[in-house]
């Protein structure tokens, strides 16, 4: 075996367009890797190495990192493991991972964070980087051990799918975490509101005779959160956020000078409640999806920098959970395979530019979970993703490599597809097959 | 089409094609019209001193009841057996889903059984096209969720036409619970593509967001639009909903929204009292209305038998 490919010897990628927002490069360049660290980004790069990949037509960008997933793993394996959540985040050119904590038992112990990590890494696929949760078992009455949970490997905390309702609990949570300078992720949703609804509330969920979520049940929940922000100086973060309304708010409070940072979803700027006509569960998911004034809200948050970054919220379910009466099935859908794809839509709309795009996929997860990582600096870890932007594919069932196939986008053309995945100078994937 | 006996007049040319009748919304003006017209025929067999014609001998029909249902599933059993098919009745309780068998495989197996056609009645909105979807036998939706009850939006169609000759340019008053109600959307949709003008009037709580997409009108005052009414439709009030803070008492809604001898004197002389049933007595409707000369309740449950026999025969017999 080729040294270079396990992150022992050098790597140089050969005439690919690189896109590293933080250093301001956008252009066709080299990179040189050695011994799992970016050794050297320049023009041309004529030094020899172990393995040369031609990266001539793609682009060469800062891993993708996917700040917010479900790998089910431990205790709902049938639906996703980590391995399999692994190699869907490698096969969507992920180079990192956050799961969040909703798994049987909740992660809220130091051992379970150590728990995924050593699998991770025993897998040797692309970074796994846990989430704790901020309450114990996601009930949203006592504080977990946020110091041991980082001393497990927690990069952040999050009771996510269990909205933290008492908002003392939720303020005693933003304080204690600024010791550990850990980012509280926030799923905004007012349980009073949310009255067991299944859909948006508006005129489809009128006509389908579903159960609504008003657009209000996560802005109001976002309006509170901002100001208990404002109040503890706490690092909080927007999970998922599907409303214009919401959105607004947070535009607000930025330009008053708020640190709170926030996430949507491919399927937020690609769909509307719409998808979900004939009862179709692929699009049941919470937040629900929306209408077209909030497909545009979204666009032009991110544009804006109102949005930080593009997370999957990858909820893998299988289809005997979505093969039931609407109102009976799962909220969730999986994403990390299409979410390049998806999000490259952006710039082919002139949404973002590419340097955009790259800074809301890897740059502004990193940042926000404080890790080194979204850029090409000389020695930082060479997690890299190199992608054909207008590679052609057909999403099908059979090819995704989530043990769920829960996508509303089955069936759908797609534009864009991950090639190489390097991890720390490990080529996890190679010409689109993952290295195993 | 094999129909023995002379009950189908209904328009000869028209060619039904569905197999399923699962909401009012999928159909088109011209198939409303044809299921009608198909009923108007079969209401004569009802007066027969044999009450029975062959045309779906030998078809089977199940009655699979998920939700408790006295009048609409014994409105289908009566059609059915007037048509001489074969039914089967389920109910939820004693069957296998309340051993956990969902909906999927409690109908693979009824189908196994060679059903033509099942009439569903279930919790869930959506539930008869998620069956449809499934099965290759017909579907008949009785009731699903608060989505869609399409028999009952016909037969108060059919009713309605039966008393004033013709839906269009009518005025029709939905009252109550709309929010909650599959009776409410079903006859929407129909009253709509026949020309009808509906408004929907009952407490705010209860009017779902953007019912005016529709094409129907929405007022919280009873008494403002009553008088200019040719139909009132009164929607059974669930007494359950008072703990939703839809509204704060039984004793306030019947203030503002039932009818009551004093407010019937407000209405046009003509005009109909409709109810799906059962009635809450007092409460949505004073027991002297139910029982006044406008009101055409029981014409309602008599018309029930005639259009279901029409749904059941156009489906069960459609070529497959």
């Amino acid at each position: 075996m080729n040294p270079a490919t396990t992150g022992g010897g050098t790597i140089l990628l050969k005439g690919g367009h690189v896109v590293d927002p933080q250093n301001k490069l956008d252009a066709i360049s080299d990179v040189l890797i050695e011994k799992g660290l970016i050794k050297k980004v320049a023009k041309t790069i004529d030094e020899k190495a172990d393995l040369v990949i031609d990266a001539k037509g793609k682009f060469v960008v800062p891993g993708l990192i996917d700040m917010h997933v479900h790998l089910r793993q431990p205790g709902h394996e049938y639906k996703e493991t980590i391995e399999t959540g692994l190699r869907a985040a490698a096969k969507g050119g992920f180079t990192g991972v956050c799961p969040m904590p909703n798994t049987e038992p909740p992660a809220d112990r130091r051992s379970d964070m150590e728990f995924m990590r050593e699998e991770a890494k025993r897998l040797g696929l692309v970074n796994l980087w846990p989430v704790g949760a901020v309450t114990l078992k996601q009930l949203g009455k006592e504080l977990t051990e946020f110091g041991e949970l980082k001393k497990g490997g927690a990069i952040a905390l999050s009771d996510d799918g269990h909205p933290i309702s008492d908002s003392n609990i939720l303020r005693r949570a933003l304080e204690y975490a600024k010791k550990f300078d850990l980012p509280i992720l926030v799923h905004c949703q007012d349980e009073g509101l949310f009255c067991g609804g299944c859909m948006n509330e508006g005129s489809v969920s009128t006509k389908l005779g579903l159960g609504g979520i008003p657009a209000e049940a996560e802005s109001i929940e976002v309006a509170r959160d901002i100001q208990l922000a404002d109040l503890t100086g706490g690092k909080l973060h927007f999970c998922h956020i599907s409303s214009r309304k919401s959105l607004e708010i947070i535009r607000q409070a930025k330009a008053q000078g708020s640190k709170a940072t926030a996430e949507t979803c491919p399927h937020y700027f690609h769909l509307t409640d719409e998808a979900v006509m004939h009862y179709n569960t692929y699009a049941k998911m919470n937040p629900p999806l929306r209408t077209d004034e909030d497909v545009r809200a979204v666009k032009e948050a991110l544009k804006a920098g109102t949005v930080d970054a593009i997370a999957t919220d990858h909820a893998p379910h299988t289809d005997n959970e979505k093969d039931v009466e609407f109102d009976h099935a799962p909220f969730g859908i999986i994403g990390l395979e299409t979410s390049l794809p998806l999000s490259l839509e952006l710039v082919r709309e002139k949404v973002l530019t590419m340097s955009a795009l790259v800074e809301r996929m890897s740059l502004a997860p990193a940042r926000i979970l404080g890790l080194d990582r979204g850029h090409l600096s000389e020695g930082t870890s060479a997690d890299i993703t190199v992608f054909d932007a207008d590679a052609e594919w057909i999403v099908e069932k059979e090819k995704l490599e989530s043990k769920s196939k829960n996508s509303p986008f089955l069936g759908r053309k797609m534009k864009g597809k991950a090639l190489y995945v390097l991890c720390g100078g490990r080529v996890v994937l190679q010409d689109g097959k993952i290295q195993s | 089409m094999t129909v023995v006996g002379s009950q189908v007049s209904g328009d000869k040319k028209f060619h039904w094609t569905r197999k399923d009748l699962l909401s009012v919304e999928e159909l088109s003006k011209e198939e409303i019209e044809h299921i009608l017209a198909t009923a108007e025929s079969f209401k004569e067999v009802s007066t027969r001193e044999v009450k029975k014609v062959p045309a779906l001998r030998g078809k089977t029909i199940a009655n699979l009841f998920f939700e408790a249902s006295t009048r609409t599933r014994t409105s289908f059993e009566l059609a059915a057996k007037r048509l001489s098919a074969d039914i089967l009745n389920f109910s939820s309780s004693g069957s296998s889903t309340a051993k956990g068998e969902g909906l999927r495989d409690t109908a693979r197996n009824i189908e196994a059984m060679q059903i033509d056609t099942i009439v569903m009645r279930h919790s869930s909105s959506g539930a008869a096209e998620y069956l449809a979807r499934t099965s290759q036998a017909g579907v008949i939706n009785a009731g699903d969720g608060i989505h869609e009850h399409p028999t009952q939006g016909l037969l108060d169609i059919f009713t309605i036409r039966e008393k004033k000759k013709t839906l269009q340019g009518l005025q029709v008053c939905l009252v109550g619970d709309i929010l909650h109600s599959r009776v409410a959307r079903s006859n929407i949709w129909g009253l709509k593509k026949l020309g009808a003008e509906v408004t929907v009037c009952g407490p705010p709580t209860l009017i779902p967001r953007k019912i005016e997409e529709l094409g129907v009108t929405i007022s919280y005052d009873l008494d403002k639009v009553l008088p200019k009414m040719d139909v009132l439709n009164i929607l059974r009030i669930q007494l359950e909903r008072q703990s939703g803070a839809f509204f704060p008492s039984i004793r306030e809604y019947a203030a503002e929204y039932g009818i009551s001898n004093e407010r019937m004197k407000k209405a046009k002389k003509d005009v109909l009292i409709m109810h799906p049933g059962p009635i809450n007595r007092g409460v949505e409707l004073s027991g002297e209305v139910a029982d006044g000369s406008q009101s055409v309740i029981l014409d309602q449950v008599t018309n029930g038998v005639a259009v279901r026999m029409a749904v059941l025969f156009l489906t069960t017999l459609v070529e497959r």
